[in-house]
């Protein structure tokens, strides 16, 4: 990342700790507090140990006091540390969890298009863990590098302040720490990068070979496949050991250095003893031996922290880029469409994914207020475009598209989405019950409403066969048949109802027959109403008042069934590929 | 824990090396404190400046003997944790081959591979942890207060007294915490599947006008989470200044009770700062404990995991033993009821008979038990109730290779794999000639998508992304054919192919000589079957050619009119 772009990320971190600035505040007063308090503790006992001289030379009167102020900085700096945890939990919790939600609500205001180019995944794991991540190394981490940092200068200051020469040592001495840790890391970067490299192809073999197992065994391809796992899985475990050796020869290399640093301490610290005649007193040294430990520690942290912190800001990075990724134009203001008869048309429809490919140029078409319009054509003709422009999951570029005379874009998206049922080939369905997966459209229906709809979709009798009923809780990955989801979206529809229908493939997982059974319910569900129909098997569009065509985003015929085959074309081809079989 | 620990049997050595080599580095780290004293007391007592830089040397070198220990250490832990979880992999791999179909439904493959992949890995982390530090915590712990003991026996007490404090603050805290975070897990489960479900059902949502409920309900689980986090946090928080305090107040009576031995005559100075320094030792020492254990939790729970899976039975070779054969037909059902786990059957009291040679079609809705009839034939499935017989035989009794040698089975799903077109093909039979294939291949009139990609060694990408869902349909039929099988099963493995196509791919492969299996959906391709087998709700409803089921199975009648209309 860029420095520019890290101040950048920097300043938004800023804008969302600023609600909590009296928090920020406290515990950086703590923090201070802890180290300051910390650090005295083994001044102190130095001190005490000064009074323990020899046999008959132990001031306990002295000795009693300095316990009781050792004691009392124990007990203030304690209850400093922990409430500087408190305030540390509460903002990075908070943040957290308003960086959450201002991702998640942005998710509602963003474009089908941008949400439609990337994998969920990817903008969950956003939202999820790299939220997270920056929480904990953003926030955590700081204070932790705070704390360290003080601690550094703290006890440098009191080495200095008991005995430069010693300072001046450790100072020397340290870096080497920092020198080898960075070393170590370097090399074990580069044999980390090959054991994941093992590693992906270890997983993708796996992948591919256990997730298709069945036809591994239908096959009976077990010890071929044993045998190259062997071999992947040896390659493995090579190059993981020598990264899981080098990676744990950091910590054990600066201890080493540590306990240089240590002894060089008790070397110029006894010395010093022995040389300033006791000015530099035993306690002294018993102290600056403590300092040089606590000293060296948060190095070790330092550079932990460091590399956490520069993860911790990519993936700030990325949720910032999410939370202000351009949003689809607000219709704040607009207009509701009230009540409308479903007299839909399109005039001069432009539209493509990217600019380079144009996929609808020109199109003009009217339906009237409850005609049957079905869509046809091959695969990639811009039949589902056509659905995503009606329901606005995606604006026009060119064109427009009126509802009763009202462009699309001068009223509020909602007012119009009401207006519209649909049913989609790919089904979705919440994690909740079949009752609150029904209702979704008409929260306030009845028992009655809700049973009678599931029976006109013919999805009453499987979903009384399920374990609890109308109860029981579904979800999209769970253990319906797609088949089964598809009634579940047709009855939910059947519900409420809408002046408008889109069905786009809705029966395509549907078995004929059953197809067959639900078409009465269709028929009456399509009355009166404004229907768009897409469907690939063309024995379900015959009916319809109007076919449209298309071909490559444009609509090359359109017509009745019968006109269509009459004029030969590619209606006519298509319907012939379909039912040769009984015509031969 | 058994299968951990035979793996560990091949690293015998490592697992007891690792942790020695550990504790002499440790034993190094207790005697500090005491060269420390030996030079407050013997070299700034006598003023003895040789006797400083000896011992100081002494240090020094310590130092780089604790190195030296450590890093044998380090490397034989990693030997044995990265041996062992290769082992656990390779287990695990060859087990889970061998698992039947109702096994593979039973647990699900995506399970299978999170085992393979982060179970193991954090059981690779938990062995190298374990080896390195569980004894090492311990010993330092209560080899400090050993030394402590050996300094004077006195000052020791007070260690006696801080260590059972500090252990016991260490593990309640820990305690209280552990239910916590798992709830704490439970409510970002809850705050992921929120957001997931508003990504992959944006447009039902949208056009359902559901995003103030959405809203509302990420806001409740949001909230919900995060006072969990606090509340947890808070806990949590408690460690540090507790251990700080005890181990403080300890170091006030310690040098109280020093200064009374010392006042004594019985202790030096320089020897109360050595106990001191023991003190510090144990602090440092019990939190590094306390992380060890989270981790070794974690990795004792994916162990458990991993330990299911290796407890399970693999599917054996053979069910029945005997194998005498019986007289009648090449291929026979009797009576045959199958049900995957509880529910209701999936198939109920199938018999039918084939002849050798003969086509088969199989015709019902969704869910009429197409697929698992076919997949009993070369037992995929073991029948529930009643007999599959091949060629005279309970498939219960031929062995499971030898049987899917001769009955092949192309799935629904067409899956090709990472490599040539003639790898693939060679997995029906890796001693085929070129020839061999060729003839597969224009069977399975697949011979122009080879073409086109450039002969039998053009590259098919993962799972075979870079062919159409017809091409892959047509090269897995061409890869069943390669082995000749004497039944052949195409589960409704023709469905992406046009009519022209499949009409002339059905011709040729009726001129192979195998039985054939035809499973669809649709009349058109099965009409022409020498018997065709109708299922509804998992009952066999009709059995016949065409036009007799048109006449007398109104399942079979239906199914057809909703495909072609009264009109025909």
């Amino acid at each position: 990342m860029r420095k520019r772009e890290k101040t950048g990320t920097f300043s938004k971190v800023l804008r969302y700790l600023k609600p909590y600035a009296g928090y920020v505040t406290a515990t950086v007063i703590l923090a201070l507090a802890v180290v300051a308090l910390t650090l005295a503790v083994p001044y102190l006992v130095g001190l005490c140990i000064d009074c323990i001289v020899a046999k008959g030379a132990v001031d306990y009167e002295r000795l009693g006091n300095l316990f009781l102020i050792t004691g009392g900085c124990t007990l203030l700096g304690a209850l400093c540390q922990w409430l500087m945890s408190l305030c540390n939990n509460k903002i990075a919790y908070h943040v957290l969890a308003d960086v959450r939600r201002d991702a998640f609500e942005k998710i509602s205001r963003l474009p089908l298009r941008y949400l439609d180019s990337k994998a969920y995944g990817e903008i969950a794991s956003t939202v999820i863990a790299d939220a997270e991540q920056f929480s904990d190394g953003l926030l955590l981490g700081f204070t932790q590098l705070f704390t360290g940092i003080t601690t550094i200068v703290g006890t440098l200051g009191m080495m200095l302040f008991l005995r430069p020469l010693i300072a001046l040592v450790v100072v020397c001495i340290t870096p080497l720490s920092l020198f080898i840790a960075k070393f170590i890391a370097s090399r074990t970067y580069s044999l980390f990068r090959k054991q994941s490299e093992a590693r992906a192809k270890q997983t993708a073999f796996i992948d591919e070979m256990i997730g298709n197992l069945k036809v591994v065994k239908a096959y009976t391809h077990e010890d071929e496949n044993e045998k190259i796992f062997t071999s992947l899985n040896e390659d493995l475990r090579k190059t993981s050991l020598r990264a899981v050796f080098l990676s744990s020869t950091t910590n054990p290399s600066t201890r080493f250095v540590n306990s240089v640093v240590y002894a060089a301490t008790a070397l110029v610290g006894a010395l010093t003893v022995v040389w300033t005649g006791g000015v530099f007193t035993v306690g002294n040294l018993s102290t600056i031996l403590s300092y040089s430990n606590q000293y060296t520690k948060p190095f070790n942290e330092i550079s932990e922290v460091i590399a956490e912190f520069q993860n911790a800001l990519a993936c700030a990075g990325r949720v910032f880029a999410l939370i202000e990724e351009e949003e689809q134009i607000s219709d704040e203001g607009l207009p509701a469409l009230e009540k409308a008869e479903g007299n839909v048309s399109l005039e001069g429809v432009c539209f493509s994914y990217e600019k380079e490919h144009p996929l609808i140029e020109g199109l003009t078409v009217h339906a009237k207020a409850g005609e049957r319009v079905a869509i046809v054509g091959p695969t990639g003709c811009g039949k589902t475009t056509l659905i995503n422009l009606l329901m606005r999951f995606y604006d026009v570029q060119g064109g427009k598209i009126c509802v009763d005379g009202n462009d699309v874009r001068s009223v509020t998206r909602e007012s119009l989405r009401a207006h519209y049922g649909m049913v989609l080939q790919e089904t979705w369905l919440k994690k909740a019950t079949v009752r609150e997966n029904l209702c979704m459209g008409k929260e306030d229906c009845t028992e009655e409403e809700m049973i009678s709809a599931a029976k006109m979709a013919h999805a009453h009798s499987f979903i009384r066969r399920l374990p609890n009923g109308y109860d029981t809780v579904i979800s999209d990955e769970g253990s319906l048949s797609q088949g089964q989801k598809q009634l579940l979206c047709i009855a939910r529809i059947m519900l409420c109802l809408p002046p408008m229908l889109i069905l786009d493939e809705a029966t395509s997982s549907i078995d004929t027959r059953t197809e067959q059974k639900i078409q009465d319910a269709f028929a009456h569900l399509m009355k009166g109403r404004t229907s768009f129909i897409v469907a690939h098997r063309l024995s379900t569009v015959r009916s319809a008042d109007v076919i449209l065509v298309m071909q490559s985003g444009k609509i090359v015929d359109q017509g009745t069934h019968e006109e269509l085959l009459s004029r030969g074309g590619l209606y006519a081809e298509l319907y012939r590929a379909q039912f040769d079989g009984v015509i031969s | 824990m058994k299968h951990l620990i035979s793996c560990m049997k091949t690293y015998q050595k490592e697992a007891i090396l690792a942790p020695l080599f550990k504790l002499l580095e440790a034993a190094l780290e207790l005697v500090v404190p005491l060269v420390v004293a030996a030079i407050i007391d013997n070299g700034i007592g006598a003023g003895d400046k040789s006797y400083i830089v000896k011992a100081c040397l002494l240090l020094v070198a310590f130092g780089g003997v604790g190195l030296a220990f450590s890093l044998t250490a380090q490397y034989f832990s990693a030997r044995a944790a990265v041996g062992v979880s290769a082992s656990l992999r390779g287990k695990l791999f060859s087990k889970i081959q061998s698992f039947s179909y109702a096994q593979i439904d039973g647990m699900g493959t995506s399970t299978f591979i999170t085992r393979m992949t982060s179970d193991v890995n954090q059981v690779q982390t938990g062995v190298n942890m374990t080896l390195r530090l569980l004894l090492r915590s311990p010993f330092i712990v209560f080899g400090a207060m050993a030394m402590a003991f050996f300094v004077d026996a006195r000052a020791a007490l007070v260690f006696v007294g801080v260590i059972p404090l500090l252990a016991a603050v260490v593990f309640a805290v820990m305690g209280a915490t552990m239910p916590l975070y798992k709830r704490v897990q439970e409510r970002l489960d809850g705050v992921f599947l929120s957001t997931r479900e508003n990504l992959a059902g944006v447009r039902v949502i949208r056009a359902f006008r559901r995003d103030d409920e959405e809203r509302e309900e990420f806001s409740r689980r949001n909230g919900a989470l995060s006072h969990a986090q606090k509340k947890v946090g808070k806990i949590a928080a408690l460690t540090n200044p507790l251990t700080y305090v005890v181990l403080n107040l300890a170091a006030i009576l310690l040098v109280y009770v020093g200064a009374i031995r010392v006042d004594a005559g019985v202790l030096e100075q320089g020897q109360v700062v050595a106990l001191y320094g023991y003190l510090s030792q144990i602090l440092v020492e019990l939190v590094k404990l306390a992380n060890l254990i989270v981790t070794i939790t974690r990795a004792v729970t994916s162990q458990k995991r991993i330990g299911k899976i290796l407890d399970e039975e693999s599917e054996p070779s053979t069910l029945l033993s005997g194998g005498e054969r019986e007289e009648g037909a090449f291929l026979r059902f009797e009576n045959v009821t199958f049900s995957y786990g509880a529910g209701a059957p999936a198939l109920d009291g199938v018999s039918f008979c084939v002849k050798e040679g003969e086509t088969v079609g199989v015709i019902g809705g969704t869910g009429a038990g197409k697929s698992t009839l076919v997949n009993l034939i070369p037992r995929f499935y073991t029948a529930t109730e009643g007999r599959v017989l091949f060629d005279g035989t309970d498939v219960r009794k031929i062995p499971a290779e030898a049987l899917r040698e001769e009955v092949a089975v192309v799935p629904q799903k067409a899956v090709l794999f990472k490599g040539s077109i003639r790898e693939n093909l060679l997995w029906g039979n890796a001693n085929c000639t070129d020839d061999d294939l060729n003839r597969a291949i224009s069977i399975a009139q697949a011979e122009d998508i080879v073409a086109a990609k450039g002969g039998l060694d053009a590259e098919v990408a993962q799972e075979g992304k870079n062919l159409s869902g017809g091409q892959r349909q047509r090269l897995t039929i061409a890869r069943a054919l390669v082995r000749k099988p004497r039944v052949l099963i195409l589960d409704d493995s023709s469905s992406a192919l046009d009519y022209a196509t499949d009409a002339k791919l059905r011709e040729a492969l009726k001129n192979t000589g195998s039985t054939l299996f035809l499973v669809s959906q649709r009349t058109a391709s099965i009409r022409h079957a020498d018997q065709i087998l109708v299922l509804d709700d998992g009952e066999l409803v009709g059995v016949g050619k065409h036009e007799e089921l048109l006449k007398n199975c109104e399942t079979y009648a239906e199914i057809h009119r909703s495909q072609f209309g009264e009109d025909v």
